[in-house]
């Protein structure tokens, strides 16, 4: 269940930032996470509640823009959309590949008050 | 509630400990973790607030002080974006990276490595694949050759630094308490009592478990995932992180081969599926089968610097 160290890096640095803004709370916190960043989805959305209890996020808005799995494939050079790293390329076979989008797990923006 | 290991109080929070230490009367070195859950003061936070006046002389210019944030006051509704937002609100475009601080602690971590020749390795699997025989048989056939430190990463007991200890190699238990992974500033926490000496093999055997630790960078050189013949083949293809995210896979147990449904053709197929870079070793820690190998590909990982 490391969702649970995520939320609370993701609480961590909506608290920072607040603060750093002089703002004291926040309305809408907006995600970016990769499909193959390693996040089950459920899981995050199951502990966030706890994670932001008490903390500047508690009724903020939270945004999750999913980015679907991108590779290069080493041998053909196609680049392709992937679910799970052991896809292989669609064109060759090959599972030699280069992740180009899908590992993201960022803060992207704050909307405070 | 801990924001890096997740653990949920002074009782289940991480712990630095010797060999031979009761589990009891610990020194909790992790001070520096928040604990959220606990009774975390809201007003405090309003009070720091006001200690970073600087910030609004920020606004304009875009501060870049203290991290990658941009922040822009919306003061007018601007109907071109759409956006319309009230008088005091602010979007903040933050960003950040969610396990920046870890990644920072590892990049730390590595360089500190570097600077003393030290090859860290980060040993990860699930639960019962034999991480600590493989390490122990390792150590009681290198130790003469070649200088080793150990961190022991668990949940709970100190049985196994006892173990290796019993070795006369220096180590280290970590217990995370609650957490499910070992991080990058448990490491360094750890690493600073090792007081390790140059051109050295430091161990790092993580808590038994093929999810989560794969997200967490501890500053390792290589990251070795160890499966054995007693799991299912298919298992870098349920836990495709882990796989990918490894250098080695060494596959142990070999000696059980004759009395188990295990293709290790199979196994390193779907491993290459996942991670086509991976480097394989067949291995049986009990009857030292295969070991060589690893052995020797641990030497010329760690090239002695000559003065």
């Amino acid at each position: 269940m490391h969702e649970l160290s995520i939320a609370m890096g993701i609480v961590k640095i909506a608290e920072s930032e607040t603060h750093k803004a002089g703002a004291s709370k926040v309305e809408c916190i907006e995600l970016e996470i990769g499909k193959l960043a390693g996040i089950e989805f459920e899981s995050l959305d199951f502990v966030w509640p706890l994670a932001v209890k008490n903390t500047v996020l508690e009724q903020a808005e939270k945004r999750v823009e999913v980015i679907q799995g991108q590779a290069r494939c080493m041998d053909c050079d196609t680049v392709f959309e992937l679910e799970k790293f052991y896809d292989s390329c669609p064109v060759c076979r090959s599972n030699l590949k280069a992740i180009l989008k899908g590992k993201e797990l960022r803060v992207k923006a704050l909307e405070v008050i | 509630m801990c924001g890096t290991c997740g653990c949920g109080s002074e009782e289940g929070g991480v712990r630095i400990l010797m060999p031979g230490m009761q589990q009891e009367g610990h020194t909790h070195s992790h001070e520096h973790h928040h604990h959220h859950g606990n009774s975390h003061d809201h007003d405090h936070s309003h009070d720091h607030d006001h200690s970073h006046t600087h910030n609004h002389s920020h606004d304009h210019d875009h501060g870049h002080a203290h991290s990658h944030a941009h922040s822009h006051e919306h003061k007018h509704s601007h109907d071109d974006g759409g956006i319309t937002l009230a008088p005091n609100k602010k979007i903040l475009e933050v960003e950040q990276d969610v396990l920046q601080h870890n990644q920072v602690m590892a990049a730390r971590n590595r360089g500190y490595f570097e600077a003393l020749n030290i090859l860290p390795l980060n040993l990860v699997s699930s639960p019962g694949s034999g991480k600590t025989s493989l390490l122990e048989r390792t150590l009681k056939d290198l130790k003469d050759t070649l200088d080793f430190y150990v961190i022991e990463g668990d949940q709970q007991t100190v049985n196994d630094a006892n173990r290796i200890s019993a070795l006369d190699v220096p180590v280290i238990q970590i217990n995370t308490g609650k957490g499910c992974h070992l991080e990058s500033d448990m490491v360094f926490e750890a690493v600073k009592q090792l007081q390790m000496k140059a051109n050295a093999i430091l161990m790092i055997e993580n808590v038994g478990n093929l999810v989560c630790p794969s997200m967490f960078d501890l500053g390792e050189k290589k990251r070795v995932v160890i499966i054995s013949t007693t799991e299912g083949e298919d298992k870098p293809l349920k836990y495709p992180d882990m796989f990918h995210s490894s250098d080695i896979c060494i596959i142990n147990k070999t000696d059980l081969l004759p009395y188990v449904n295990f293709d290790v053709g199979k196994v390193k197929d779907y491993a290459l599926q996942v991670n086509a870079n991976l480097k394989f070793f067949e291995v049986s820690a009990t009857t030292g089968e295969g070991m060589e190998a690893w052995y020797e590909w641990l030497k010329e990982q760690i090239v002695p610097k000559k003065a």
